[in-house]
């Protein structure tokens, strides 16, 4: 324990250089836990990008096609499902709920989503959530159309104006349903998630703006239907959806729902369960992870590179040091185990107060994060990632520390007990 | 038995180069105070170097209180040095991350036979003794970079002499003092190495000192190597 107390007393002696070390290793190994905790604060927000539904469903396809498009307004459904068969479903004694979606259509860049009152209702995003709304009414009526958050803000749409809606989802369309304009009748509040930039109107809508339109193609010059045309018409007949949310009324009917729908030969349909797509779907953007740790973890090197040329520089100036320790008995190794123990007092140090201050920024930031960008961070006790890092960054420190070290060996074999300053 | 130094045919250079040290025979009763003298280049550090078991000659026999150090191992000749040997520089003396008494009670954390020497006191109370006894008993609590150099010379020898190791082997540890200061920190050395029964080997290019050693010995005449 001498030379432990030794290794100390020498780095409080040099305190200047000492913290500016501790400080530099602080930074890094912060930056590496504090982007660890954001991915898994990224991570959960994005696995809790839709909560509470129990399967998704629409036709064959790919699993997570039908994720992009369900819940992320990304990509494009590749076909619908007729009605009877949605209702077939929805009525299934497993069943408790579900939302209807009708895609396809878009306006200004973002998605048209045709849906019914069941959207409001059972819509849950982040851990339970609901969808509220920031001012006006959830819409019912057939030209009625609620905006999300983002949309209603970038594009400065207030209650009461007008929205016409382009057939397709490009960013020009060239083919408007314009003759058919809807109109504002709510604004729905800010939830960061895709749902912010979606445009929300009724299934009855999605079909009005169709009517003419049945074999994929606008109607023939003169055979337009104008909203007048459609508001004097008794009933609307809704024929299809894109895809549809189900919540079960016992989860441990899940499984079995989604194998029966999957098998159904009505039609071709599959069923996805939201969280385990969106693990797959984590998984193939996971890159971009490994990429930001990979980077993460040069910085931590390049702070304990700090700590060698730190340590490498006094050796010079401690070659006294080392001759009067030898002269007290002092073997050469133990003149190792000086240096390396001080390289590791300063990687522990060095990691610990970086762990202090990730907690630190945690604590402050969290909440501000939360506001503005709806990133929640979770804080929490540092788990078995974080012990690993810091772990890692004390291991490395050590090895590290052989560098000076031996090189302060080689110096104290050959100077011996002679001056040499 | 009772000889504290006793070299024969010791040959010694660094690396591949010269011989340094070309010592047919030296040998040193128990109890002298031995004076070392010669010019610098002289071979003076690198014999004291030998002596302490640092350096390891490459031919002849370097008997230290009876144990053959050219027989040693590094790490056996640093545990030897450790419990034997207490050693003062010529200047820059102390550890400067360490008080006065953490550098006095080094070599007696370090190596237990020298703990095991302090007459049942304890680390701290023989540092402090020893301390009184050079007249720098005040200054325990001072960081060492406050002393002055002769203070430093007085807590170096007190660390060479803690736990009583029985040859004391000084480098000129009065070349930065002024005459009065030498004579006084020699008579304070002296009595310190009586009272421990210590061989002293003093290393010195200043001639003015040597009367009052008990044996003086030019370096240039039994050393045939030289750089």
């Amino acid at each position: 324990m001498l030379v432990l107390d030794l290794a100390l007393k020498s780095l409080r002696n040099r305190a200047f250089s000492t913290s500016l070390t501790v400080g530099s290793i602080a930074l890094s190994v912060a930056l590496l836990v504090g982007v660890e905790n954001v991915r898994v604060g990224m991570r959960e927000s994005f696995s809790n990008t839709i909560s509470q539904t129990d399967l998704i469903v629409g036709t064959k396809g790919g699993t997570i096609q039908l994720l992009l498009y369900s819940v992320f307004g990304m990509g494009s459904p590749t076909n619908n499902l007729s009605w009877d068969t949605y209702r077939e479903w929805a009525e299934h004694p497993a069943v408790d709920w579900t939302i209807p979606y009708g895609l396809g259509d878009s306006h200004m860049g973002y998605r048209v989503i045709g849906t019914s009152e069941d959207f409001y209702r059972h819509y849950r995003y982040r851990g339970g959530q609901e969808i509220t709304l920031a001012e006006g009414r959830a819409g019912s009526e057939v030209f009625d159309v609620t905006l999300g958050a983002d949309v209603a803000a970038e594009l400065g749409y207030g209650l009461g104006d007008e929205v016409a809606v382009t057939h397709g989802i490009g960013e020009v369309g060239f083919l408007n349903h314009d003759r058919m304009p809807f109109t504002v009748v709510g604004i729905l509040d800010k939830t960061f998630t895709p749902v912010d930039r979606a445009v929300y109107v009724t299934l009855e809508g999605i079909e009005a703006i169709h009517i003419g339109w049945e074999d994929g193609a606008p109607p023939m010059p003169g055979e337009e239907h104008a909203r007048e045309d459609v508001l004097a018409m008794e009933e609307i007949e809704i024929t299809q959806v894109t895809s549809f949310f189900v919540g079960t009324a016992n989860r441990r009917d899940v499984l079995r729902l989604q194998r029966e729908i999957n098998d159904y030969e009505g039609e071709p349909m599959m069923a996805v369960i939201p969280g385990l797509a969106l693990n797959e779907m984590w998984q193939g953007i996971g890159y971009a992870e490994t990429g930001l740790r990979l980077v993460t973890i040069f910085v931590v090197l390049v702070g304990l590179l700090g700590m060698l040329v730190s340590l490498y520089t006094s050796l010079n100036e401690r070659r006294r040091e080392m001759a009067i320790l030898r002269a007290v008995g002092a073997g050469p190794g133990s003149i190792v185990t000086l240096l390396v123990l001080e390289a590791v007092c300063l990687a522990a140090a060095g990691a610990l107060a970086g762990l202090g201050l990730v907690y630190a920024l945690l604590s402050v930031g969290q909440p501000i994060v939360e506001a503005q960008v709806g990133l929640f961070i979770p804080i929490r006790p540092p788990g078995s990632v974080e012990w690993l890092f810091l772990g890692a960054v004390v291991t490395a420190g050590f090895l590290i520390g052989f560098v000076p070290a031996l090189k302060a060996y080689r110096t104290a074999l050959h100077d011996g007990l002679a001056v040499r300053v | 038995m009772s000889l504290a130094v006793d070299v024969q045919r010791l040959r010694y250079r660094y690396g591949r180069g010269p011989w340094v040290l070309d010592i047919p025979e030296l040998t040193l009763e128990r109890g002298t105070r031995a004076f070392l003298f010669g010019p610098s280049g002289s071979g003076k550090t690198t014999l004291l170097g030998v002596l302490a078991g640092v350096l390891k000659p490459e031919e002849g026999e370097v008997k230290v209180l009876g144990r053959d150090l050219a027989t040693l191992s590094g790490a056996q000749r640093d545990a030897f040095r450790a419990e034997h040997i207490g050693y003062v520089f010529q200047m820059f003396n102390l550890i400067p991350y360490l008080s006065v008494l953490d550098n006095i009670t080094l070599p007696a954390r370090m190596n237990a036979a020298r703990r095991a020497r302090l007459d049942g006191v304890g680390v701290k109370e023989a540092a402090a003794l020893l301390a009184d006894h050079l007249h720098i008993g005040d200054l325990l609590k001072k960081p060492v970079t406050e002393l002055s150099v002769g203070q430093q010379q007085r807590v170096a020898a007190c660390r060479a002499l803690i736990g009583a190791p029985e040859l004391i082997v000084a480098d000129e540890p009065t070349s930065s003092l002024d005459f009065d200061r030498r004579e006084a920190f020699l008579e304070l050395l002296f009595q310190e190495c009586e009272r421990a029964g210590a061989t002293l080997v003093f290393v010195s290019h200043d001639r003015t000192l040597e009367g009052m050693f008990s044996r003086r010995i030019s370096l240039p005449d039994i050393n045939r190597g030289a750089l």
